[in-house]
Parts: C-alpha cells; structure tokens; sequence
C-alpha cells in the first residue's frame, strides 16, 4: 500500500547489549606494532582475536598485526598473510577465534568502512577498536565500534559505526603490578617479601587514610557521607569475631606449623651439603 | 691528544672480540604479558614457545615471543611444529618484529623445571646461537601476587662437561663443579616502550588497592605448601634411590678391587715359584679377566638435578612462610584493634 511508495528507511537494532573486553595484552601489541610500523604509514591495524561469552560481551584476548596499504580511496590488505597467521594461532590455541580487528588512530577514519566489510565476510558482527596513539585529546582513547548497517529499501546505503561499552578494567596487569608495567625501565622484578612490603604499605596508608577521615567526621570538619559511613562498619563487621583465646591459639598454631616447615627445609639444607661433602669424600678414596 | 684515542679504540676493538657475559635480561612488558597469557590459558599442562630479541653486548633484550603449540609424539607433526615455527619467524619479520631467536620460555609447576629436557633443550638451542636463555615462569605462584619471571642459562663449565657427557666424581672435582653451578640465574629488567607506558598510566585504575594486592594478603596457603612440601619428598625418594646407586657402584668397585688384590698375591706367590724352578715369570696382568673390567660410574648429572630441584623447594617453603608470617602478625594487629 503506503508502504510500497515510501521509501522506508530501514535500521536494523543491535542485538540486545553488545560490550566488550580487552585484554592488556592486545593493547600492548597494538602499541608494539604502532611503534615498529613501516615508514609512511600513519596508521597500523590487525585482528582480535577472543570468543563471544555467553552474556554476549566480546572477549577481546589476543592479537596481531596484519600489513596494509593504503591510499586516499583505496585499502590493500595482505589477505594471505592475515589467514597464515589466524591458521597459526588456530593451531596453539584453537579457542580464539577471530572477533574484529583494531586500527589507530582516533575514532573511526575513511579506509575503515572498506577494512569492516572485510571483516564481516570473517565473522558476524566484528568488533572495531580504536586506539588513539597520537593522544589528541591528550588522553588514552580506546573505543569499541560494531557497525550498523543502514538500508534503503532492500539497497544496502551505509554503515553506522556505533560505539559500544568497552571493558578496560585490566585485570590481568593488575596481576602483574603496574609499577613494573607503566615505567619505560625497572631494574628488578620484585621477590616475595619486597611485593608483600609494598602491599603492606598501601594497606597502612589506606588504614590511615580511613583514621584520618574518621577523625574529622568526629571533630566536625568534614560532613558525614552516609554511604562511606556503611561501607566502612561492614568492612569491620567482616572480621570475624573470635574470642582472644581462641585467636591465640590459631595464630599460634599457624606459627608452629610455618616454624616446623623453616626447620624442616632448612635440616633438608643441612643435608644436602653433608651429602655433597660426603660425595667429594668418597671421591678421593 | 690522538694517541691515547686511538689506544683506547683498538683496546676497545680487542675487548669486543672476547664476548662479553651475559649480564641482564630485558624484557618487553608486552613478552611478559604473552608469556603469562600462554601459560596460564593452559595452565594444567607444561607448554613452552620461542623468544625472539636482539643481543647487545652484555644485554640480551628480549623484545618478543610467540608460543609453540602443544606437543604431541607423532612424527609427522612435529614436523608441521617446525613449520609452524618457521612460518611464524617469517610472518613476524614482515610487521618488522626482531626476527633473531634468543632462547625459549616455559611454564613450571612449582619449580620443578630443573630436568634432563631442559638441559638437552638448553644445548640444542646453545648449538645454533651463542647466547640463549631461558625463562621460566610458574602460573601456580602468580596466583600468590608473585611475578614468578625467572631467566637461566646452563654455566659454561657445565655445558663443557656435558659436552664430553663425563660426569664423573674425578671430572667434576677436576672442575669443581657442584650443583650449585649448573643453572645460572641472569637478573631480569622490564623495559616498555615510552607509548605503552603512557597508556598504562592512563589505563590504571583510580582505586587504590590493585589486584595483586589481594593476591598477597591472601590468608590461604595451605594447598601451595602441601603441593610444594609433596614434591619435595619425592625428590628426597629420587635422591636416596640416585644415593643408593652411588653406594652400590662403589661397594661393586671395592669388591673388585679386593679381588683384583687377591689375584694379584696369587700370581705374585706363582711367579715366585716359578722363579725357584727357573721357568719365565708371568706377566702381572691379564686383561682378559673379568675382574679387571673396569665398572662403569653412574653418571651423576640426575643426581645434581635433583639436588638442585630440592634447594629450589627448600627456597620456595621459606619464601612462602615468610610471607605466611608477615601476613599473620598483620592479622594479629587487627585483631588487637
């Protein structure tokens, strides 16, 4: 009827909350790759590689570089090379599949719609991250795009980038410590006891941090904030409450059998170097 | 002015024929990422993979890696894994990565790495490029707020003696090499690139406590420390079985002796009659005998192993409890409160 002489402009939804999630590590390679890029090239580009979780949030764990040309109007991208390397990476990890491709660069730029179509003979709905490396805005942008393809009639017209909710929380580096992470050089990895130092010591300022903010409240300086007021009463209400004697006898207990484990390594110590002096010994017979 | 210049160039020309040693390994934060990355995704199993970097002078920088897939025992595909290998090297060249092999990186389980493989390993790699490392990383104790980041290479006295595979008790006292010397350990320095290290101070989160924290004021220890004190009784069980072989060899080889003395006395008294009778001595020797074949000595290279997997528990078990001991006067504190 109506329908068939209005040309509908059509807009397909996304489906339902799409978000993803980035790995350190991609982010780490990305930088890599800008940083050794060929000569003339103003911006680098590759795949993602990860799974769809089953909440539907992209799981962006790994990455590489793929070369490329590209021109005002055209985008020549190494298609053998990118397959040689997914093949490869099937091999050590046949989990990762592929889930979108990266490029620097602010936003999304000319070529990208070319490079996007590509990838979406790949895989449904691929993921486009940016990752601003000029720092423009003098920030870290890092943005996810999947792209929305609008349609006039039954003709495909254009495709939308449209942003979606990008993970960036890092777990993994945190793992790892950003203190080694963000300096360009650390002379050492840190050992046990000195890690356990640095933990104690932010744990110490926290203590005081809370001490400090207490003690206003008390002396009127600060305004209460309810809600800091209830986090910090949980916080003490989770130790559990023990009575002293017990306490004691845990901590003690605890101690003994840490104390009996120093002595035993060290008596497995003792006796390793007597074996070795008794070895050379038996040598000389 | 020109003289002492020139000296000191050719000084230097002939300093840099002598390869320097190996003092520090720099690694890329991005390599130190992969390698965890890798081992943790299969942590249940050992797996391994290449690190590719450059070897400037005392330095050897380790700027990337990329992992090996996991082994199997067929023939066919371990040659489609140095295909792998080979198509890897020539992809990563392409996107202008270090293309040059500076050793491997493995995963452990609790340390326990120090193992025949890894030396064949070790001099399987030494045999194409001069300077390779290891680097060892343990999944299990990262979970502890640990970087568990070890770099080894084989000490050169080592490497000479397996070389001859003489591991004998005489060799070794003529080199004085003890356990201690196999595996030396190269400090480790992190290095990230100017960009990465902008985006990271960025991307670090605003609160204060960061995840390892968590890690390392966990109370539980317990199931690493029984792993750890298991494994390290049946190293002892490994070492006294290594002990008991030592005990048997020299048992057999004084045995030998004595007969061999026995033998002796007994030609020595023939000789002497034969003399009186004015017949030709025999000689005092005869190698056809079995008693002068000589024993073969156990090698002791297993053994040196072991001893060196065990002070690697041992150091393990205290780094641990000290850890355990702060944590609980910690505990202590705040329950006073």
């Amino acid at each position: 009827m109506t329908a068939s002489k209005h040309t509908v402009l059509q807009f397909v939804p996304l489906t339902s909350s799409l978000s993803a999630r980035v790995h350190p590590v991609v982010i780490f390679s990305i930088c890599d790759y800008y940083v050794r890029r060929p000569d003339q090239a103003e911006r680098v580009i590759g795949t993602l590689l990860g799974s769809v979780l089953p909440d539907g949030t992209v799981d962006i764990r790994n990455s590489y570089a793929v070369p490329h040309n590209e021109s005002s109007d055209q985008v020549a991208l190494d298609i053998d090379y990118h397959h040689n390397m997914y093949l490869s990476h099937q091999k050590v990890n046949p989990k990762e599949v592929i889930v979108g491709w990266y490029s620097t660069g602010f936003g999304v730029s000319g070529g990208s719609e070319l490079i996007h179509d590509f990838y979406s003979r790949e895989v449904a709905n691929p993921v486009h991250l940016t990752v601003d490396t000029s720092f423009q805005n003098g920030e870290a942008v890092i943005k996810a795009f999947t792209s929305v393809n609008l349609s006039l009639g039954d003709r495909p017209l254009a495709a939308q980038f449209q942003e979606i909710p990008l993970d960036l929380r890092l777990i993994e580096a945190e793992r790892v410590g950003f203190d080694i992470l963000k300096k360009t050089i650390v002379d050492k990895i840190p050992n046990d006891l000195e890690g356990m130092e640095a933990s104690m010591e932010r744990l110490l300022t926290l203590i005081d941090d809370v001490y400090k903010y207490v003690d206003d409240v008390v002396e009127h300086r600060v305004a209460p904030d309810n809600s800091i007021g209830r986090t910090l009463a949980d916080s003490v209400a989770s130790l559990p409450k023990i009575s002293s004697g017990s306490f004691d006898k845990l901590m003690n207990d605890r101690l003994q059998d840490h104390l009996l484990l120093v002595f035993l390594t060290s008596l497995t110590r003792t006796q390793l170097s007597l074996a070795e002096k008794l070895n050379t010994a038996a040598q000389i017979l | 002015m020109v003289n002492p210049l020139t000296r000191s160039f050719l000084q230097a020309a002939a300093s840099e024929e002598v390869a320097s040693p190996l003092r520090v390994v720099q690694i890329e934060g991005l390599v130190i990422l992969k390698i965890i990355k890798h081992c943790k995704e299969f942590s249940s199993a050992l797996v391994t993979g290449q690190l590719l970097g450059l070897d400037v002078g005392s330095v050897l920088e380790v700027t990337n890696c990329f992992p090996f897939p996991i082994r199997e025992e067929d023939e066919e595909i371990e040659a489609d894994g140095a295909n792998y290998q080979l198509e890897m090297m020539r992809c990563l060249r392409e996107v202008n990565v270090d293309n040059n092999t500076v050793g491997w990186y493995q995963s452990t389980l609790l340390g326990s790495f120090q193992t025949v493989e890894l030396v064949e390993t070790f001099m399987n790699y030494q045999e194409n490029i001069k300077r390779c490392v290891c680097i060892i990383y343990d999944p299990s104790k990262s979970n502890q707020g640990v970087l568990a980041l070890k770099a080894f290479k084989l000490s050169d006295s080592f490497m000479d003696l397996y070389r001859t595979n003489n591991f004998t008790g005489e060799k070794l006292r003529e080199k004085n090499l003890s356990w201690v010397d196999i595996f030396e350990e190269i400090p480790i320095k992190v290095s990230n690139s100017a960009l990465v290290s902008a985006f990271m101070t960025e991307l670090e989160a605003e609160t204060p406590v960061a995840q390892c924290d968590y890690d390392r004021l966990k109370l539980s220890t317990d199931p690493f420390m029984e792993r750890n004190v298991e494994f390290l009784i049946e190293c002892m069980d490994d070492l006294s079985m290594e002990q008991q072989k030592f005990q048997y060899y020299y048992r057999n080889l004084s045995r030998q002796q004595a007969q061999q003395q026995a033998w002796l006395q007994k030609r020595r008294a023939e000789n002497m009659a034969r003399k009186a009778a004015g017949e030709e001595p025999l000689p005092e020797e005869d190698p056809s005998n079995p008693i002068f074949k000589p024993i073969a000595e156990p090698s002791r290279l297993e053994s040196f192993l072991i001893t060196n997997q065990i002070a690697n528990y041992c150091n393990q078990i205290n780094g641990v409890t000290g850890q355990s001991f702060s944590r609980l006067y910690l505990m202590k504190a705040l329950n006073n409160k």
